[in-house]
């Protein structure tokens, strides 16, 4: 996994709640058997005319111009400030995937959806919730400076404005630990191992049932 | 000191360690798989040239791909065939304890075979790459979906690192009244708490109306669980619960069957236990729903007119409801019963049991589908249930009525196979989601029971079955 530490990143905004998964990459996009090359499929049905499908050459696609993806002021952001209860929908990891290879690194919210949130960590995306009158701020801000960026340092659990202005948000020990060092989870669990298999005795022991 | 609910006793039944920020590794029993989200993970484990931890958790088959007619064609579209030869591949590789490839006799969607081959069981911690996962709760296990990166993690360590959720109670006490099922009890919850009210809780549905559901219909509604933002919805295992179970193949046998019974019974929230969150539900007030927008929580009683966004005072609310009128095509202040449909599907792992199919032919026996309805598409869970409806004879009822009986799969849940709404087609859905595009881009979905949308095949718009 990518390691992330902090960076000054182009926000996007995404004015609109309850943003699904199917919405974020569309299922004809799920068949692939790889992790990479969703980005050009990201927001496919907001974002292109005509109907996407895997395998598509996205540059010669019709844009829909309103949507903000397409519009040359957020070319290259980094920072994805969206409204309540991002991601929600499926488990499909196909979501994050797509919204790193299409270049976010951040997703800012007042709440996501608990699986999409999950997922965004193990792909070096960091997901980070916000009080909603601070997003709202936050939209107005970036409507009204065109090169709005946030600052975000995830050491501190910090996002701070143009201005200076900082807000602090949250993320476990643990969580920050694996995100700062880009670490591999498993390679981690695995060194208890022993654990594992001492647990997996006694539950055996008890419930032999389960390992029939 | 409180006593324990339902979710801690599953928990702590399973945390084989816990760090100092209370994140705990989680041992994990089951592990479901279908094509979509494992692929990605093997290929993880063989780059980092790791094992499967324990091979005999793992219950898997094909369902998103699968075509539900032609089989002997086998699958069309090559992109769709590498995916399900890949997990062909994979299982072979890597070993399971079930495995029904395509078209074999017993494949069906993931979460209709692993309860009725009795591989889901009370008290287990079960998990799948699918985020309806939440099914399985229905049995008093502790189930939720997870991304790929989990399902390699669990492949690899037979745990998963996670903290643990809010407690919420869902109860909902009382009779319903005849025509009102379990989705309608599920869509009631979701217009109540919103599809973000039971995020960051896992919910335990209690109370009189619950307790009075067949094993079935609580796997409906706990399948609609994530639909309400919650990850896991669970219900105590009673005596249904061991009906259901005993003699299926992979349920507890001889000796071991009274032991784990025994232990099912310990399997309640206790008397003094406190959960987070506490919301209850009149049953006797619930109507059969329909969702008219594209969230799960735009939805009405069958009775109801479709909202205007003028009569919202919330900003955000009113962009939402707009958006979604403007999609489906719908105005202000339409009767629900004045909207017409173009197809209807009867499927999914929300509504393709056996008890769903018998109670969608209750209202086709006999009678034509609609002549404005392009297509009926019913769609059993598996080949079990399709033999099972052919022996009792319900395809033969949905034949003559002008419906289309097809071979067990997703389909037009989510239409990653050829079954799918063209642009601006509107949709009567046993299935979970009426998000934009869901069921084919463009397409307009609203989700109802089986009985409902049979009975809006018949009539051809939306139709109060208590007055049929």
């Amino acid at each position: 996994m990518k390691a992330f530490k902090s960076l000054n990143g182009l926000v996007c905004p995404l004015d609109r709640a309850n943003v699904d998964t199917d919405a974020i990459i569309p299922k004809q996009f799920l068949k692939s058997i790889k992790r990479s090359g969703f980005g050009p499929y990201l927001f496919d049905e907001w974002r292109y005319e005509d109907f996407g499908e895997p395998g598509m050459d996205c540059s010669t696609r019709p844009l829909k111009k309103d949507f903000v993806l397409n519009q040359p002021r957020y070319a290259g952001a980094q920072v994805l400030l969206a409204r309540d209860n991002f991601g929600c929908g499926s488990s499909r990891e196909h979501a994050p995937w797509a919204i790193e290879d299409y270049g976010f690194r951040v997703v800012i919210a007042p709440s996501f959806a608990d699986i999409f949130f999950s997922n965004c960590y193990k792909n070096g995306v960091l997901p980070i919730v916000l009080p909603a009158d601070v997003v709202d701020k936050l939209f107005k801000e970036c409507a009204a400076k065109e090169g709005y960026k946030l600052d975000v340092n995830l050491e501190a659990q910090k996002v701070t404005t143009p201005s200076g202005e900082s807000f602090a948000f949250d993320i476990t020990p643990h969580r920050k630990h694996c995100m700062l060092n880009g670490l591999d989870e498993i390679g981690l669990t695995l060194q208890h191992a022993d654990e594992i298999k001492a647990f997996e005795a006694k539950h055996k022991a008890v419930q032999p049932w389960l390992f029939a | 000191m409180a006593g324990k609910t339902l979710y801690d006793k599953l928990w702590e039944s399973h945390v084989v360690r816990e760090e100092s920020d209370g994140t705990c590794l989680l041992y994990i029993d089951r592990h479901l798989m279908h094509e979509v989200t494992s692929p990605q993970a093997f290929e993880g484990l063989r780059l980092a040239g790791r094992k499967a931890w324990r091979s005999s958790s793992v219950v898997a088959n094909p369902d998103h791909n699968t075509p539900t007619d032609h089989w002997d064609e086998g699958i069309k579209d090559p992109v769709s065939r590498l995916q399900v030869e890949t997990l062909d591949a994979n299982i072979k590789d890597f070993g399971a304890l079930v495995y029904f490839p395509f078209k074999h006799a017993n494949q069906g969607i993931i979460h209709v075979i692993g309860p009725e081959n009795g591989t889901t069981l009370p008290g287990m911690t079960v998990v799948c790459g699918d985020s309806h996962t939440s099914t399985h709760g229905a049995f008093g296990a502790l189930a939720y979906g997870i991304g790929t990166s989990e399902v390699e993690h669990v492949l690899a360590t037979q745990t998963l690192v996670s903290k643990p959720s809010k407690r919420m109670l869902v109860k909902v006490d009382g009779k319903v009244s005849p025509g009102v099922t379990a989705k309608d009890i599920a869509l009631a919850i979701i217009g109540r708490i919103g599809t973000a009210g039971g995020t960051g809780y896992a919910i335990e549905f209690g109370g009189s109306a619950i307790r009075d559901l067949s094993v079935e219909g609580r796997m409906t509604l706990c399948n609609m669980t994530i639909e309400a933002g919650a990850r896991a919805g669970i219900v105590a295992p009673d005596d249904k619960t061991a009906a259901y179970l005993k003699g299926r193949t992979y349920a507890p046998q001889a000796a071991d069957w009274d032991k784990a019974v025994a232990y099912w019974k310990t399997l309640h929230s206790d008397a003094d236990a406190v959960f987070d969150s506490v919301v209850e539900l009149d049953a006797a007030q619930i109507e059969p729903q329909v969702t008219w927008g594209t969230s799960p929580e735009q939805v009405l009683p069958v009775g109801g007119r479709v909202p205007d966004p003028a009569r919202e005072t919330d900003a955000q609310k009113r962009d939402g409801i707009a958006r979604a009128l403007q999609y489906m095509g719908l105005t202000a202040d339409t009767p629900i019963q004045d909207i017409q449909v173009d197809k209807v599907f009867i499927g999914s792992c929300t509504n393709s049991r056996i008890e769903d199919l018998r109670a969608a032919a209750q209202f086709t026996r006999g009678k034509k589908k609609a002549a404005n309805v392009k297509l009926v598409l019913v769609v059993p869970g598996s080949g079990q249930v399709k033999r099972q409806a052919e022996a009792e004879g319900l395809d033969k009822i949905f034949i003559e009525a002008g419906f289309e009986w097809r071979e067990p799969g997703c389909s037009m849940c989510l239409a990653m196979n050829a079954d799918r709404l063209a642009p601006g087609e509107r949709c009567a859905s046993t299935s979970n989601r009426n998000f934009e595009g869901r069921q084919g881009a463009g397409g307009r979905t609203h989700l109802v029971s089986p009985e409902m949308a049979a009975a809006a095949a018949i009539a051809g718009h939306f139709v109060d079955i208590r007055t049929i």
